[in-house]
């Protein structure tokens, strides 16, 4: 398995460690439904070096982007402004999600999953073919992501003042590099934070002083509780190569205008939109249970499945995300097939929680 | 290295069974099946009178990460539920020998639990997973 700059520090934390696709990555530290309450209370910090970093620099970066992704890249026009975007084949199937950072037309930062990491990169070699651009992965710096209503005040007690100065005001959906980090102002939680490169030599030193800093370690299994309760997507269950962004809850990374812009994907979507699709929809149980992935969803409108389903330990009940045929409606009942009965669920947007409170 | 409670007996599914005297045994999950699952959320009794029979799925333990059903270690009727975990299921996580126990049964035969494995022969059990 592939280590990250940080695993001596997760065995030193107490981390339950787990293969993640190849990676060697801690699931908890003890409790983590007690790390997922930090994030919404505190803050906590993940080890996010196993997501692959791309670089695309040259004289047709902003056309290969706008060719590239369904979301367009003309609308970050101020230096460090970012966006989340899929990138679809032919079929209008989502290849990965990720964001783009942008610095200028001719320079861009990608962070896309690790999972796909050999995919994506063939990918975007094989697309940028016939574009003046060069891609680079960025493999010497580790990422560690700090979350929470705390998070930002105390990573900016790590940072010198010309850091300091470089996030001052800083929007969500920015990223900066202030001398040797890269800071954003993203994250896969709901709550404020910063997702953070620093180069590898730094990695263990920057964790231990966010550790001096109060911030909690937080593994894989809070981090998903907390970007489901955020409603936010999980490639390879959310959505796949299979699946279309309409049917994902990303209809709205999708920029449609101007007309003109050839984008992959961009046919095949159309016609979808025109024919109709399924939708992804939040789901809410409050009995005893906990809703699962692949459980079968059986509506007035015909039967869907849901993709991704947990406890929510902000809520105290189980959530999951569903794909459902297209008529089914928010704020109606379907039924879910679990352990040979079914249970009677509320649909709802998928979104749960934000800044730490419900949305529902 | 988990905590194995030598006054304890123990079955290959992972429960404990403390005796009380008088054919009555509690049961509960040891301190091995808690971190193999995870954070417990839901904890799904049998219902006080239920009979059970060694072997039978009697409760379920439901974590963040899946649902595991609980075997009855022995024969016999359920006398007692634990009702802290209906609102503290997490008890079975930071307590599981203690305030972590999930019924009590009235054992139809309370040599039975004598044939389970001592707490050796549950830590090399453990040992070989």
């Amino acid at each position: 398995m592939n280590t990250t700059a940080l695993h001596g520090a997760h065995i030193k934390a107490g981390a339950k460690m787990v293969d993640f696709f190849g990676w060697n990555m801690p699931i908890n530290y003890g409790s983590q439904i007690e790390e997922h309450h930090a994030v919404r209370q505190d803050a906590g910090m993940f080890d996010v070096s196993h997501m692959t970093i791309v670089d695309v620099v040259g004289v047709q970066a902003k056309d290969y982007l706008r060719y590239l992704l369904a979301n367009d890249v003309e609308k970050l026009q101020l230096k460090g402004k970012a966006l989340y975007s899929g990138m679809l084949n032919d079929e209008g199937g989502v290849v990965d999600d990720l964001i783009v950072y942008h610095f200028e037309s001719t320079n861009y930062r990608l962070v896309v999953n690790s999972a796909t990491k050999e995919k994506d990169l063939n990918w975007l070699n094989k697309v940028a073919d016939g574009f003046d651009v060069s891609i680079t992965e960025r493999d010497e710096f580790a990422m560690i992501a700090v979350q929470g209503p705390n998070a930002q005040a105390k990573a900016q007690r790590l940072f010198s003042s010309a850091q300091k100065e470089a996030v001052q005001g800083m929007k969500p959906f920015f990223g900066v590099q202030a001398e040797d980090l890269f800071i954003a102002t993203t994250g896969y939680t709901g709550e404020a934070g910063y997702e953070i490169m620093v180069p590898v030599g730094r990695a263990e030193e920057f964790w231990d002083q966010l550790l001096a800093a109060g911030v909690v370690p937080c593994g894989l299994g809070a981090r998903d509780t907390l970007r489901l309760e955020a409603g936010m997507n999980l490639y390879g269950q959310d959505m796949d190569e299979t699946i279309s962004p309409l049917s994902a809850n990303m209809g709205w990374t999708i920029t449609w205008e101007p007309t003109e812009r050839e984008f992959m994907g961009r046919k095949a979507l159309e016609a979808q939109k025109a024919a109709g699709h399924e939708k992804l929809v939040g789901l809410v149980m409050t009995e005893k249970g906990v809703l699962r992935a692949g459980l079968k969803v059986i509506a007035t409108t015909g039967e869907g499945v849901i993709t991704s389903g947990t406890f929510s330990p902000t809520l105290g009940y189980s959530i999951a995300m569903a794909r459902v045929p297209a008529g089914t409606e928010i704020g109606s009942t379907v039924d879910v097939e679990m352990r040979k009965k079914l249970v009677s669920v509320s649909v709802v947007k998928p979104s749960f929680v934000r800044n730490g409170k419900s949305v529902l | 290295m988990s905590n194995i409670p030598t006054e304890l007996r123990y079955a290959s599914t992972h429960e404990w069974v403390r005796s009380e005297g008088n054919g009555v045994f509690t049961v509960g999950i040891t301190e091995h099946a808690q971190d193999l699952l995870g954070d417990m959320v839901f904890v799904d009794l049998p219902d006080v009178g239920d009979a059970v029979t060694t072997g039978d799925d009697c409760a379920v333990a439901e974590s963040v990460k899946a649902a595991s059903d609980i075997y009855a270690p022995i024969t016999g009727e359920v006398i007692e539920i634990n009702g802290q975990l209906e609102n503290s299921p997490e008890l079975v996580n930071s307590d599981s020998f203690g305030e972590g126990w999930m019924f009590k049964i009235q054992a139809d035969d309370p040599a039975e639990a004598d044939g389970l494995m001592d707490a050796e022969a549950y830590g090399m059990s453990i040992d070989d997973e």
